[in-house]
């Protein structure tokens, strides 16, 4: 018998999702932004295990994790190939220079 | 205390310690390996959650895969020539506001909420899901399965015509 319940494990993920946004506000640089939205995924995975878990293990929280999972690794090579564009353009990826849509 | 606890509290530490220096480090590159030991922790609780299968694909895909990416993306966007690694901030005082009044009110919110819990969910012995994993993709979740691969698909393709270099002939005058 353990005293870690459901509660404990979305305390995490809400600490977890607060930093992402903190950093996809505050962070100039876009890679950072990018680090922000990977924690701000995490912590919905966490969610969907933990719901998973505690209401009397069934399979369709892990399936969805998966799939965050799967559309995180294509989010993150599409945005990677993004920010190398801009870069080779703007010479910079802080988000608040890169204000023109063109030039 | 016992082991289940005292593992939980580790892993929960290293997690939310970890995503800390993730935000409020200054070098990128700090950011970069912290972020490593976030995404073990998550691993670590996945685990604790009955979820093997998740915490071996967690490690594979975002350890192998995504860090390496976001590595390879601070090295090829900072400017080597003036080693600064750096990252500016911005808006710091309403994010600290928007940021602690999204925790309060998830942190109310999950504790006064009256969860649905399973009878059986406290004393259930860990199994292995690979089986039922592997069962649901190719019975309830193909569709599902098959636009993921799609997607996937679709995204490599993308992200090379992004991002290889141009053509020198072909290069259209900015």
């Amino acid at each position: 018998m353990t005293t870690i319940t459901l509660t404990h494990f979305l305390f995490i993920s809400a600490i977890l999702f607060s930093l992402g946004v903190y950093a996809v506000i505050t962070r100039r640089n876009a890679i950072m932004v990018l680090m922000g939205i990977e924690l701000i995924l995490n912590s919905a995975n966490i969610n969907f295990l933990a719901f998973s878990r505690y209401s009397g293990l069934n399979i369709e929280g892990q399936m969805a994790a998966i799939f965050v999972i799967i559309l995180a690794a294509a989010e993150a090579a599409i945005a990677l190939a993004i920010v190398l564009n801009i870069y080779k353009r703007f010479n910079t990826v802080n988000v608040d220079e890169i204000s023109l849509l063109k030039d | 205390m016992n082991l289940y606890e005292i593992v939980f509290y580790f892993f929960a530490i290293v997690t939310v310690g970890s995503a800390a220096v993730v935000v409020f480090s200054r070098n990128i590159i700090y950011s970069a390996f912290s972020l490593l030991f976030t995404f073990f922790g998550v691993a670590g609780l996945y685990v604790l959650l009955n979820a093997d299968f998740l915490a071996v694909t967690q490690l594979l895909i975002y350890v192998g895969g995504i860090l390496v990416l976001l590595l390879f993306g601070v090295m090829l966007t900072s400017n080597t020539i003036s080693v600064e690694l750096k990252t500016g901030t911005l808006h710091i005082l309403p994010a600290t506001i928007l940021v602690a009044l999204l925790v309060g009110l998830l942190t109310a919110t999950f504790w006064t909420a009256d969860w649905f819990m399973s009878k059986r969910a406290s004393d259930i012995a860990a199994q292995t899901t690979s089986k039922e994993i592997g069962d649901a993709l190719v019975t309830t979740h193909l569709l599902p399965f098959e636009i993921a691969s799609i997607i996937l698909l679709v995204a490599i393709v993308g992200a090379a015509m992004m991002a290889r270099r141009e053509n020198p002939k072909s290069q259209i005058p900015i």
